[in-house]
């Protein structure tokens, strides 16, 4: 019998195409997602060296970044996001590309309607020219983000020439309290190994609370595997794997289904497997995680206080936490929930998902947003809000006084219209807290969408356990 | 992609740990369909005021590294978002090599796609270089021979560097990524090939 293998070196074998002589490896990418921002040079690459598309039915595009989240009908009022989404429009249909335009139901961002769509299955490997790529990892698939140049690569070759990384296990040990969500162990983790933690690795997400995580919530985990900067996230596939993806449009059909769920459940990690490095956290340790600096890894229970620089014994992480704090306008040792806000975010590729609107729901609901706060949900697909709707959410959203969205990337990211000013804070539930990532000036604290919902009614960040 | 032998330059020091790629090039520049002509908004929110003017005491709007090729910065440099806009900005404003004592993992694959020369070295290593650089001092980066020279006190220094057998060779040969997988095009049809019988689906899908 061969030795016990993790997840990680199972999709790795099962896509070596050939090693190469300089000890690289060619990878061979079942699945390609394409968006406005990070290919329109790989397509101009492809025209100037005169190559084709390899397997344009291996990839799905769709514009999510550039996009208006008010108003559709009026289309994209900037021209440059314009022109963006109109040449990726235009490569898709030369190459025979399929494009869900602002104008499809099925369009949102791109980490929300792979798996959706059925398009994100276990034991694949996925990429995109986006970082959140990791995203699919939820179903087992080696999913990770790539750079344009790479994009072309794959456009070209579907192949990308790579180096094995190593296998991190991450497990978190027994039940997770009351109110405790993904984003809160994400959090956690980031905060317990740093945003460098991972570099090098693949992290492999396990025990009980993992396991007890919906597909969403396994989603949300594995998306910010880049924030603590692994190459990707990975979920061993499990029966909720496979109940999620039964009937998905682009889902294996029904006679073969047995067959591919099989294959499927065969890659999980053996008992046994040998992981690089191990870490180990206990899920009841775990309560409502804020951030309070410019780095994802600067995070801090809701009930804790701000951190005193003066505490740190490293130089130059302490000169980083003087300029965060300057920078985010908080003091040290200040209460988080003294903490007032001006703004609520909840979307984006971390919590755009239906359970995500669900859990910020039942907080809203019959109350009030704080007067002084602008609060927007943004679907993270058209899907989403369909169903959002479906379940009255977007009513319960609009009559506490949230504004109900279009999908779209919105303000996590900020290139469209939806943005910080200067000196506001935001609770938000996407990914990233760096200086400008919301605005210039902006103030980002990242959260799960419960406690970003309490932020809003509260006018304050709060414990969602609490209200 | 043009080839990376040897330069000499100053340095421009930027002591701040985890910079990610949206400080080094912000959203509003990433609507470009182009590569080139990011030099100028490398920084950006560093370097510019709300109102667009240069802020004197950022490193970039002093003259003497203005024309520098060389970066020497914190570590977990090119943290976050995988936009390649990052590495071309940077090429786009002069700077051939960055030197930090650790890089995030996209970052550092894009920089080897666009010929710019990322070293990692040791934290003690680099502060002293850190050094140096705030004192104007001339390097010369030899990749050939994996080696950083300069001279201070009138004392030679030399610091050698690690660097993987492929990627050193794909900047010194500016290497078509592309086209060496191409030419192993027979080996992507056979594995295609055998994918498709283990795994029918795989090649059956279509969207409904």
């Amino acid at each position: 019998m061969s030795a016990p293998k993790t997840l990680y070196d199972k999709i790795w074998n099962e896509h070596l195409v050939t090693n190469n002589d300089d000890g690289t490896s060619i990878i061979y990418i079942d699945r390609h997602l394409v968006h406005e921002v990070t290919s329109p040079q790989a397509f101009e690459g492809l025209k100037i060296t005169n190559r084709s598309v390899r397997k344009p039915n291996f990839t799905l595009a769709t514009a999510d970044h550039n996009i208006p989240t008010t108003n559709r009908d009026a289309g994209i009022s900037d021209p440059e996001s314009k022109l963006q989404v109109d040449t990726l429009e235009e490569n898709c249909k030369e190459h025979g590309i399929t494009f869900l335009s602002m104008s499809d139901k099925r369009q949102g961002i791109v980490h929300i309607i792979g798996p959706e769509q059925g398009f994100t299955q276990p034991g694949m490997t996925i990429v995109c020219g986006d970082s959140h790529t990791s995203t699919h990892g939820a179903f087992g698939a080696l999913a990770w983000g790539i750079g344009t140049s790479e994009v072309e690569h794959v456009l070209a070759t579907q192949t990308l020439v790579q180096t094995k990384a190593k296998n991190m296990q991450i497990n978190i040990r027994g039940e997770l309290p009351i109110g405790v969500t993904a984003k809160d162990i994400v959090l956690k983790i980031i905060q317990t190994i740093g945003t460098a933690g991972g570099t090098g690795y693949v992290i492999e997400y396990t025990g009980e609370a993992i396991e007890s995580l919906t597909m969403e919530g396994r989603m949300t985990v594995c998306n910010m595997s880049i924030e603590a900067g692994a190459r990707a996230g990975l979920i061993s596939p499990d029966e909720k794997t496979i109940e999620y993806l039964e009937g998905k449009p682009f889902s294996p059909s029904e006679n073969e289904y047995k067959f591919a769920s099989d294959y499927w459940l065969s890659l999980a990690s053996d008992h046994g497997a040998a992981y690089d490095k191990v870490i180990d956290i206990d899920a009841s340790d775990i309560i409502p995680q804020v951030t309070w600096g410019t780095s994802p890894e600067d995070v801090v229970s809701i009930d804790g206080l701000v951190p005193n620089p003066e505490d740190e014994r490293d130089d130059s992480k302490k000169k980083s936490m003087i300029r965060a704090l300057e920078y985010m306008g908080l003091s040290p040792n200040t209460p988080l929930k003294e903490v007032k806000i001006d703004r609520v975010f909840i979307g984006s590729c971390t919590n755009g998902r239906i359970e995500d609107l669900r859990a910020a729901s039942e907080i809203a609901r019959n109350r009030k947003v704080a007067d002084h706060v602008n609060a927007i949900i943004v679907p993270g697909s058209g899907l989403v809000k369909e169903q959002a709707e479906r379940e009255g959410l977007d009513k319960i959203f609009i009559e506490s006084g949230f504004e109900w969205r279009e999908p779209g990337c919105s303000m996590c990211l900020a290139m469209n219209a939806d943005k910080l000013k200067p000196q506001e804070r935001c609770a938000s539930t996407s990914n990233r807290n760096f200086e400008g990532r919301q605005g210039r000036g902006g103030r980002t604290h990242l959260m799960s969408p419960a406690m970003a919902a309490a932020a809003a009614i509260n006018g304050r960040l709060s414990d969602c356990r609490e209200i | 992609m043009e080839e990376f032998k040897k330069i000499t330059s100053n340095a421009i020091p930027l002591p701040m740990v985890n910079v990610d790629t949206d400080m080094i090039i912000p959203k509003q520049f990433l609507k470009t369909i182009k590569r080139t002509g990011l030099g100028k908004n490398l920084f950006y929110e560093l370097r510019y005021d709300e109102k667009d003017v240069p802020i004197d005491s950022f490193v970039l709007n002093q003259d003497k590294y203005k024309e520098s090729k060389i970066l020497i910065t914190g570590k977990n440099f090119g943290c976050g978002s995988s936009r390649e806009h990052a590495p071309w900005s940077i090429l786009d404003y002069g700077i051939k090599c960055i030197i930090a004592s650790s890089f995030a993992d996209i970052f550092y694959n894009n920089c080897f796609k666009n010929g710019i020369l990322p070293i990692k070295l040791d934290e003690t290593e680099v502060s002293k270089l850190q050094k140096a650089a705030e004192n104007s001092l001339s390097f010369t980066i030899d990749l050939e021979n994996q080696k950083i020279s300069y001279i201070e006190d009138n004392k030679n220094h030399e610091i050698n560097f690690d660097l993987d057998k492929a990627k050193k060779t794909s900047l010194l040969e500016g290497l078509d990524d592309i086209g060496l997988t191409l030419a192993k095009v027979n080996h992507i049809s056979d594995f295609e090939n055998r994918q498709e019988s283990k795994t029918p689906w795989l090649y059956s899908q279509k969207i409904k």
